[in-house]
């Protein structure tokens, strides 16, 4: 799966909890639910959206690391191709 | 016509959904009922036959009005004549719910040019959202004009009668404590890590069981108060602030929640806000709620003093879990900090039950495994 379907599928997860933001238009290094104004019923939402459409599950734990729509799109494009339910926390590294 | 809530005064039938000699169960959604704040799916409350519809799509009658005439399965038939006169229709050339009128002036959509896909022509808030596509965003005011006066929107209208009527009538006390959530905090992500994502819980879910809970030892903060007198209530109907996207905020309930898990209380949770944001509301979600919870930490609010929504006695607020220092036994360290607060009606409870009230719910947070 290439990066930008893996962009296609997170811009229609977010769209679908958000519908009036443009994913193009928000700032990809700003904190995703302050960019997006979206709560964290609204993210739990949109990790299952993106879980139906690339299978990747998050786990809680790596939150921390999808913190901006950039971090979200990079954590997918690693394990977009792994559907094993927890995936290991190799990468991305995490923040110092 | 169902109250959906004390602000409630009228109700716009919006359309049928089923016709004389329809079989109806207890929990059928069989009309779609507009009101100032959104519309709202009626649901059926016993099992029996369809006999009459008294009410045409676009009539605006007041709460109480006699919708439909049901033929129990058991028992007499009902009643076939309003119980309140029914004032004429309101005038409306175009044929629109609520919902679909307020998002369509906030929009600039105009009505008349929209065919409605609702039955009988209606227009639908879906119908608005497809014809706001098309609609050129509005000019930008110019340098040194005035400021063009906006209407209020039926839900801001609403907003101010219920809020402007508690601060009125209810005299209002705070009280408010910091809670330590470590130990919550790390039962929960215990408990997420062993979940799909579909099951896991948000802080918000333990948050409304302890509520739940500590209302079981402080029942004086969980009822209404009716001509003059307090009255708690038995079951706990908890009113959820869901702040909605497109602005203001709608509080449906989560019913009975007395005797729900955890888990359960995320299920109702979720209920209540998905149906709340896709305008899916139903009767039974909107009313009787016994006590309202507002949760503003997600916006990065720390502490909430929220007013209380008549007539209830009393509401909770939780702001924002955060680091802080935390004193312990003679220790500092670094806690997650939630800040929790109590508005009650002073009619109803004294400061000393809403203390007891927040004891009890720190105590409870302290050992969520028992909640």
């Amino acid at each position: 799966m290439t990066k930008s379907e893996i962009e296609a599928a997170v811009f229609a997860a977010l769209r679908q909890i958000a519908p009036e933001v443009d994913p193009t238009a928000i700032d990809r290094e700003l904190p995703l639910r302050d960019a997006a104004e979206i709560d964290s019923f609204d993210f739990l939402n949109l990790l299952i959206g993106i879980q139906e459409r690339l299978g990747v599950e998050i786990p809680e734990a790596d939150y921390r690391r999808i913190s901006t729509l950039d971090s979200l799109i990079a954590y997918n494009s690693v394990f977009a191709a792994n559907t094993a339910p927890f995936p290991p926390l190799a990468y991305p590294p995490a923040e110092s | 016509m169902p109250s959906l809530g004390a602000d409630m005064q009228r109700g716009v039938l919006g359309h049928w959904l089923v016709k004389p000699g329809d079989r109806v169960s207890r929990g059928d959604i069989i009309a779609v009922i507009g009101t100032d704040k959104a519309d709202i799916e009626a649901e059926v409350f016993e099992d029996g036959v369809v006999e009459r519809l008294l009410a045409k799509p676009g009539d605006e009658l007041p709460v109480g009005a006699v919708l439909a005439t049901i033929r129990g399965d058991a028992g007499p038939p009902a009643p076939n004549e309003p119980s309140a006169p029914a004032p004429p229709p309101a005038p409306a050339s175009v044929r629109a719910s609520p919902l679909a009128r307020r998002l369509a002036a906030e929009w600039h959509v105009d009505l008349a040019s929209i065919a409605g896909t609702g039955p009988g022509g209606v227009i639908e808030r879906h119908d608005v959202e497809a014809a706001a596509k098309h609609v050129p965003p509005p000019e930008p005011a110019r340098p040194g004009a005035s400021e063009p006066s906006v209407a209020l929107s039926g839900m801001r209208r609403a907003i101010a009668v219920a809020m402007a009527r508690s601060n009125w009538e209810i005299p209002h006390y705070y009280l408010e404590t910091s809670i330590d959530m470590r130990t919550a905090l790390a039962w929960l992500e215990q408990a997420n890590a062993v979940r799909p994502l579909k099951d896991r819980l948000l802080p918000a879910a333990i948050l409304l069981k302890a509520v739940v809970r500590a209302l079981a030892i402080v029942p004086e903060l969980n009822g209404h108060w009716v001509d003059g007198q307090p009255r708690s209530s038995a079951a706990i109907h908890l009113g959820v602030a869901v702040a909605l996207r497109q602005g203001g905020l709608i509080i449906p309930c989560i019913r009975d929640a007395g005797p729900r898990s955890v888990d359960d209380m995320m299920q109702g949770l979720r209920g209540c806000v998905e149906r709340a944001r896709s305008g899916r509301l139903r009767t039974s979600d909107l009313s009787d709620a016994t006590i309202t919870v507002t949760n503003l930490g997600d916006l990065g609010v720390e502490v909430v003093h929220g007013v209380i929504y008549p007539p209830q006695v009393a509401l909770v607020g939780f702001g924002r879990i955060r680091e802080r220092p935390w004193a312990e036994d003679g220790m500092l360290g670094v806690r997650p900090v939630l800040e929790a607060t109590l508005a009650g009606d002073h009619r109803a409870s004294d400061g000393r039950d809403g203390a007891r009230f927040l004891d009890a719910l720190d105590k409870l947070l302290q050992k969520p495994d028992t909640l």
